[in-house]
């Protein structure tokens, strides 16, 4: 069996994941575009295809004709859409630079902890993340009530006295994602900022640098990739969000994930919550390759 | 009688024409894209030879070796085993075992079982597994660490578990690839002596790779110097280093001093050559060059001899120069003495006492002079 | 050099309080004898006990379960596979196209997979339900495993894969003895990672399961929507319960391997 076997075997590793990537990973995305050039009906399933795989070919080159470009129409049309894509975009860049900002002392100082210490810090980050996500977000529902645990303390210590509305605004959105996708950012970070050679340091020291300016100088930009990954981690899933918003953000937030979700579940129209999805994706395929050039990258240089 | 290098050796099969080779490359070329890493390369190894294939980084050694384990297949060429050509059989079919650089050892298995790992493959019963390994242990003076896991020896132990393992099966030939690589200086030594005898005692045929100069002159019957892909020269570790047959192989082994020149008189298996430095050298040859032809010659520079004075004898090659620099290394002392036409060449000199009177100091005149057979004419 | 400056320590401290305060308070107050989650009114088990009366919870946490347990099972096997088409065929047709659909899942907002793989579903005519909601899991979560496995295949010595060929093992028998057994580990915690994700997914179940597939995290949501309550903090803290035994058994485990692994290093070098 040997050679065959072996030449079998190396076949399979590869055609298996392959095909199955292929099946429920690819094809569902043409699925959805082909479903987002339909119209609505009231059936089960909700819609009219705009044309049959059983068509043929030359069957679907004649309906490409008939193709609905309605709902994409539909999408300019109502500024809800344009908004809940603007809003989502703003709500994921704020809180990824936020989430950076606060992360990087954090993976920072992790660095520099000393090195008995790190592997207990590094799985303290890690922690949170084998907790549920829905749990994580849910805590903070009691926390920013109105009469909820943060303003109870804010007015027993005496620095306000009237409880500050922060649940379904979205400062709740805010805080809900830098919390939720903290672990994601430091986790690159750190391993950027882990592997840095302490001596390029001492060396920009030692050839006059001050500390603060050999930081910018040396220490940031070599953290870059790290920089680059967390930012990704962090705001493409982020634009997507839905639990968050949802749960935090009261009725009245526009994200895109919400609307999309509202749309195929509340008002039963999958048309176009599949053109949404279609336009979501268009949007996120630049911050995506950008992610995945630099996953190859990485692949490379551990090669 | 005169014999390069201060050896006699009753092992020469190779200067015996009826011979037969026992590993044989025959116009091997691989190539890897565009990049040629061995290059129509033709080389015998001998039965219980101990070959080593020396060069830098790079220079195809290693792709050579992994040929002959079966892990790369040639672009052309075969290569022939015992008779056999080997180039279409798998690496788990080959009669030949390797110890590779990394050692290799499985991680999750203990001594016992890395060693037995190849006997188990081939299906041998269990006691007798447990016999040979038993002896490869004792082989490798490893009894007491047979239940150990590999992170728990220190390099010097990896090594000889490595070493047990890729024996355990008898080869018919051991590949080594550079064996003592990861070992400090010390033990390196020592591993080297140890090798050597094992290789007698069990009487196989090994085939080291090394970049290291050194270990291929000690242990090696025979060194490859290769470069480039191809073999610059394949000769004893005496006939490497005093007769080098290139200038690329005078200059990769040892330190050489290279004077280039044209013939001037020739004749009698010895030359007169006017070398740019501005004097004559006069040299015995196994080569001679035609008279006008340009060539080189190599001087080692243990065989120059500095002194104050002019060599009386007339016949000695000699040239006045100044002392340049003087390095001293504690064993010897290496004069940099630079010649008229300021070429710098490089004498050095065994301390053989501890003290001297009145020590060569810089900037001094001086003569370095050297006998007729002292040097060598490069072909190229 | 390492001095941990009092500015890193204090981001460290307070980054990991932030971390961590949010899911302390929600343990606590699932101890609270009032109703309300924000009023401590002294301690009580009881949200506990209506927890385990609460039958359509306990339904839910077993097909969660089960889901999980297959889900990050197959998903594992498929990660690997991934892994080793990545890391041993750095040239095959399509290989690009390949890592692209391994990497893309991993930042992929929920609602897009949950969505597509839903409309899959109705196309093919497949009913939601249990098997859709693991074929869900499965997909999203290999991708996980496939980096898990990959970055452990990048820093493995493949001169051990060789030795076993040149000792004579088949391909087939040299992965199952060596290549398997060392990267076990890495396997390991990606089928933890993928038993995780599908534990905690909310979005994707949601689209893709039907009537009788309800897991638990869409029954907490759908309780969280009403409000929150004490019983849901029980909920959580028993989950949060789970993990945290299964994380400290795993790092004392770590740590008792380290040291031993020190000691014996030690010995072998004093002993040489």
């Amino acid at each position: 069996m040997n050679k065959l076997g072996s030449a079998i075997f190396s076949r399979l590793v590869i055609i298996i994941p392959y095909a199955w990537l292929l099946f429920f990973f690819l094809i569902p995305f043409f699925i959805v575009f082909r479903i987002s050039l339909s119209t609505t009906a009231i059936a089960q399933p909700p819609y009219e295809p705009a044309f049959a795989w059983s068509d043929g070919l030359s069957g679907i080159w004649e309906k490409m004709g008939q193709f609905s470009f309605d709902n994409y129409i539909w999408l300019t049309e109502d500024s809800l859409y344009f908004n809940a894509y603007m809003s989502s975009i703003w709500i994921a860049g704020v809180s990824t630079l936020v989430t950076l900002l606060i992360g990087y002392p954090i993976a920072y100082g992790m660095a520099q902890a000393p090195r008995t210490l790190r592997p207990t810090l590094l799985m303290l980050v890690i922690l949170p993340f084998w907790t549920s996500f829905l749990i994580r977000v849910y805590a903070w529902i009691a926390i920013l009530k109105p009469e909820g645990l943060l303003n109870q303390f804010l007015m027993n210590i005496g620095i306000i006295d009237q409880p500050l509305i922060i649940m379904n605004t979205n400062w709740a959105i805010y805080i809900g994602i830098v919390y939720s996708y903290l672990p994601f950012m430091v986790l690159p970070l750190y391993s950027a900022l882990e592997k840095m050679d302490n001596t390029l340091i001492e060396a920009a020291q030692d050839l006059g640098c001050p500390q603060i300016s050999a930081f910018w100088k040396i220490t940031f930009p070599l953290s870059i990739p790290g920089v680059v990954a967390g930012c990704m981690l962090v705001f493409i899933p982020a634009v997507g969000e839905f639990v968050i918003p949802d749960l935090l953000g009261g009725s009245q937030t526009l994200m895109i994930g919400k609307t999309l979700w509202n749309e195929f579940n509340a008002n039963r129209d999958w048309p176009v919550s599949a053109a949404v999805a279609t336009i979501l994706l268009l949007i996120l395929v630049v911050p995506i390759v950008f992610f995945q050039n630099a996953q190859a990258k990485a692949e490379e240089q551990g090669r | 009688m005169k014999s390069l290098g201060n050896i006699r050796r009753s092992f020469a099969p190779w200067t015996d024409p009826d011979a037969k080779p026992y590993i044989t490359f025959r116009n091997v070329t691989k190539r890897f894209g565009d990049f040629t890493a061995v290059d129509d390369l033709t080389l015998n190894i001998y039965h219980r030879e101990f070959f080593a294939l020396l060069g830098a980084s790079g220079c195809g050694k290693s792709t050579l070796l992994r040929m002959l384990a079966g892990f790369e297949r040639p672009t052309s060429g075969e290569i022939i085993l015992d008779g056999q050509d080997i180039a279409g059989i798998p690496p788990y079919k080959r009669p030949v075992n390797m110890m590779f650089q990394s050692y290799a050892l499985f991680p999750h298995m203990t001594v016992e079982s890395n060693i037995g790992f190849g006997l188990r493959q081939d299906g041998m019963p269990k006691n007798e597994i447990a016999d040979r390994v038993t002896q490869m242990l004792k082989l490798v003076k490893l009894e007491k660490f047979a239940k150990r896991k590999p992170h728990q020896l220190s390099g010097g132990q990896r090594q000889r578990v490595a070493l047990a393992r890729s024996l355990a099966k008898r080869p018919k030939v051991l590949l080594l690839d550079e064996p003592l690589g990861a070992l400090d200086k010390k033990l390196r030594e020592e591993t080297q002596f140890e090798l050597m005898d094992l290789q007698q005692e069990l009487g196989l045929t090994f085939v080291v790779v090394t970049h290291d100069q050194e270990e291929a002159m000690t242990m090696a019957d025979r060194i490859a110097v290769m470069s480039h892909g191809k073999v610059i020269q394949v000769a004893t570790p005496a006939e490497i280093y005093e007769a080098p047959n290139s200038r690329f192989v005078a200059d990769f082994i040892g330190d050489v001093n290279i004077l280039d020149g044209k013939v001037s008189a020739s004749g009698n298996g010895k030359i007169e050559l006017a070398v740019n430095e501005g004097f004559t050298v006069r040299t015995a040859t196994g080569n001679t060059p035609a008279t006008g032809s340009s060539a080189g010659f190599a001087i080692r520079p243990e065989k120059l001899k500095v002194t104050r004075a002019a060599p009386v004898d007339a016949s000695v090659n000699a040239a006045e120069g100044e002392i340049w620099d003087i390095g001293y290394l504690g064993d010897m002392t290496v004069f940099y003495v630079k010649l008229a036409s300021g070429k710098v060449v490089k004498a050095s000199m065994l301390n053989a006492q501890r003290e001297v009177e009145d020590p060569i100091a810089y900037d001094e005149k001086v003569w370095v002079s050297f006998g007729e057979t002292a040097g060598v004419v490069l072909k190229d | 050099m390492n001095t941990w400056s009092r500015f890193n320590i204090a981001s460290v401290v307070l980054g990991f309080s932030f971390l961590y305060l949010p899911i302390v308070l929600l343990v606590v107050f699932s101890f609270n004898e009032s109703k309300l989650v924000t009023v401590w009114a002294g301690f009580s088990l009881k949200w506990y006990v209506s927890l385990f009366q609460n039958q359509g919870l306990m339904d839910a946490a077993w097909v969660t379960i089960r889901v999980a347990l297959i889900s990050a099972t197959v998903a594992t096997a498929l990660g690997t596979m991934a892994a080793l088409a990545l890391t041993r065929y750095t040239r095959f047709r399509g290989r690009l196209l390949f890592s692209g659909m391994v990497y893309a899942p991993l930042v992929m907002p929920e609602v897009i997979t949950g969505l597509s793989l839903l409309l899959l579903f109705v196309a093919i005519g497949f009913d939601r339900g249990f098997v859709t909601v693991t074929l869900a899991h499965i997909t999203f979560s290999m991708c996980f495993v496939t980096v898990v496995v990959q970055s452990r295949l990048l820093s493995f010595d493949r001169s051990i894969e060789e030795a076993a060929l040149d000792l004579g093992a088949t391909p087939v028998k040299t992965f199952l003895e060596v290549t398997l057994p060392v990267i076990a580990p890495a396997v390991l915690s990606g089928w933890m990672l993928a038993l995780t994700l599908s534990l905690d997914d909310l979005v994707i179940s949601s689209f893709t399961s039907g009537p009788g597939a309800t897991t638990l995290p869409m029954k907490i949501y759908s309780q969280v929507r009403l409000g929150v309550t004490p019983e849901i903090n029980a909920a959580c803290t028993i989950l949060i319960g789970f993990v945290a035994i299964g994380v400290i058994i795993a790092s004392i485990m770590t740590k008792r391997r380290e040291v031993q692994r020190q000691r014996d290093e030690q010995a072998a070098f004093a002993g040489r």
